[in-house]
């Protein structure tokens, strides 16, 4: 649906040439919600702006619903632009207009007859939960409900693709949550595919199924969300994952690995799926001569699919041990020692 | 000593007469100039080096100019537009090409508080640059620029009084040449009270204009 091939921009400074973007190259599939995550300065903004040529790359190309928008003449661009959606996350709505308005916006540029306007908008009303607030004036609403207007308007042209640069950054948790939900809604019931920016792992690990990790602007990890979360390749990535799924090992772990006997005694088990549903440790209790101690642990889940991590001493004979953690590795679970430097 | 009523209420006519008018021309001069100031710098719809480092001077040469040369200076222009150098039409000409560029910075100014997000967003919903100034720039933009048509209309009674120079008449000429030059110290205060309570009521009506163009 969208695709960036060897996308570079360069922002020319007064010393110095930026690059806020060095060849990416990104495929986001029709129907999915792709979330890109970095820290800012990362090129995030630079890469959405790119994907409706509010930027235009340096260099590549960038094509979305099978059209090479570099390509295009401004005409075409601006009929372009009515399938591909966006929504700030400042609103950027007019002060000046009402509700209704701000909505209906893109459709009077097109000067869409006066009924179908109405019909659209009160739709549009309706899907975000807004019927009340037609006529209300933006700066009358919270900033959750300014959203829902924004991406109300985003969705009034119908398009097939909705571009969220920062959607939920400057909304509370609770309204973030909700405005997450309604691009769910979207993406389920009109099957647009979603483009999100965010700093934030949870927006990645509530509603997208994939993500990629961008650092000085360069792609260092893409794939399922599941993927990255269970097994992040990079640092960066470990540490956007850490940040939502606390898994990191806590220090009183770290300090009883300081201690002799408890060498190659602490494992980290990680469950996915189905197999977190099984009663492993029990059945490991209950047939090997091994006491099970869980230290550490936290279950998540993962766009449905539970995703458990266990810090846990065995204690017992090596020989035992070792049968011990063969049976894991049978079941299907990645197991791995907690070494005392790993930190 | 009496007071010539008649006579004031018609310098009073006078400069109504002559600041409507000069105001009118002057934003159809200063409206297209204000714009052409945004669009045109680096970065926004319609960049153009040239044309705005020439608006840009012209602008500034024309604010730089003092009034009372400036009403001298294009006598020829004004015996070209109107035939004749003095009288209320003649004393229009100068004060428009005082108040134009005036309005046109007052505009520019307007203008570019307006949120870039808000073009930005313009932008993405494949509006045309004539769309984003008259659809999003100058309705979001528009309380604003109330205020700033307010700030040059006030400027332009104050400019009417110097027109009394080429005989353009108004309250400005009434107060110098009765009151000060001859001593008529009832006709100046009468004349002066006019004044200050029409700047207070242009004032008024121009804030409460740009608060419900606001809204809040």
């Amino acid at each position: 649906m969208i695709t960036f091939k060897n996308v570079t921009k360069v922002y020319q400074g007064k010393s110095q040439d930026v690059k806020a973007l060095d060849d990416v190259n990104l495929h986001i599939e029709e129907g999915e919600i792709h979330g890109v995550i970095g820290f800012s300065g990362a090129g995030k903004s630079s890469l959405i702006r790119c994907a409706n040529l509010l930027e235009r790359p340096t260099s590549g190309k960038v094509t979305v619903n099978n059209q090479d928008l570099l390509r295009l003449s401004p005409k075409e661009l601006r009929e372009a632009k009515r399938d591909i959606g966006m929504v700030f996350q400042h609103f950027n709505l007019l002060n000046s207009k009402t509700v209704f308005t701000n909505i209906a916006m893109p459709l009077l540029l097109t000067n869409t007859p006066k009924d179908k306007v109405k019909k659209r908008v009160n739709e549009l009303l309706n899907f975000v939960g807004l019927s009340d607030k037609a006529d209300n004036y933006p700066d009358q609403l919270s900033g959750g409900q300014k959203q829902r207007v924004g991406i109300a308007r985003s969705l009034a042209t119908q398009p097939s693709v909705l571009l969220c640069d920062e959607a939920t950054s400057a909304l509370d948790p609770e309204t973030t949550k909700s405005i997450l939900e309604l691009l769910k809604k979207i993406n389920r019931e009109y099957n647009i595919t979603i483009l999100i920016i965010t700093h934030e792992m949870g927006v990645i690990r509530e509603i997208c199924d994939k993500v990629t990790v961008l650092d000085s602007g360069k792609v260092v990890e893409s794939g399922s969300v599941f993927d990255v979360f269970s097994q992040p390749e990079t640092k960066i990535a470990h540490n956007f994952v850490s940040s939502v799924m606390h898994d990191e090992i806590p220090d009183s772990v770290y300090q009883l690995l300081q201690k002799q006997e408890d060498r190659h005694q602490i494992y980290r088990i990680v469950f996915i799926g189905e197999s977190a549903g099984a009663p492993l440790l029990s059945q490991i209790a209950k047939n090997y001569n091994v006491e099970v101690n869980v230290l550490f642990g936290n279950i998540t889940e993962l766009q449905g699919t539970p995703f458990g991590n266990l810090v846990v001493k065995f204690e017992g004979e090596d020989k035992e041990i070792n049968r011990v953690i063969m049976h894991i590795h049978q079941q299907k679970v990645t197991i791995k020692e907690v070494l005392a430097d790993v930190s | 000593m009496l007071v010539d009523w008649a006579q004031i209420s018609e310098a009073l006519w006078e400069t109504i007469i002559m600041v409507t008018f000069s105001l009118l021309f002057a934003v159809v001069i200063g409206l297209p100039l204000g714009i052409l100031l945004v669009v045109t710098r680096k970065g926004h719809l319609w960049e153009n080096k040239y044309v705005f480092t020439v608006l840009n001077s012209v602008v500034n040469i024309f604010r730089s100019i003092p009034f009372i040369i400036l009403m001298v200076a294009v006598i020829p222009f004004t015996r070209l537009v109107v035939g004749t150098s003095i009288g209320t039409a003649a004393a229009i000409v100068p004060m428009v090409l005082f108040s134009g560029p005036y309005i046109a910075r007052l505009i520019e100014n307007s203008l570019l508080e307006v949120d870039p997000g808000v073009m930005e967003a313009a932008q993405a919903m494949g509006a045309t640059p004539r769309q984003i100034i008259t659809r999003f720039l100058i309705p979001e933009a528009l309380s604003s620029l109330m205020l700033g048509i307010t700030i040059a209309t006030i400027g332009l009674i104050g400019a009417s009084a110097m027109a009394g120079a080429v005989g353009g008449g108004g309250l400005g000429d009434l107060a110098i040449t009765f009151g000060y030059q001859r001593f008529d110290t009832m006709v100046m205060l009468i004349t002066v009270g006019i004044l200050v309570i029409m700047v207070q009521g242009l004032q008024s009506t121009g804030n409460i204009l740009s608060k419900k163009i606001r809204r809040r």
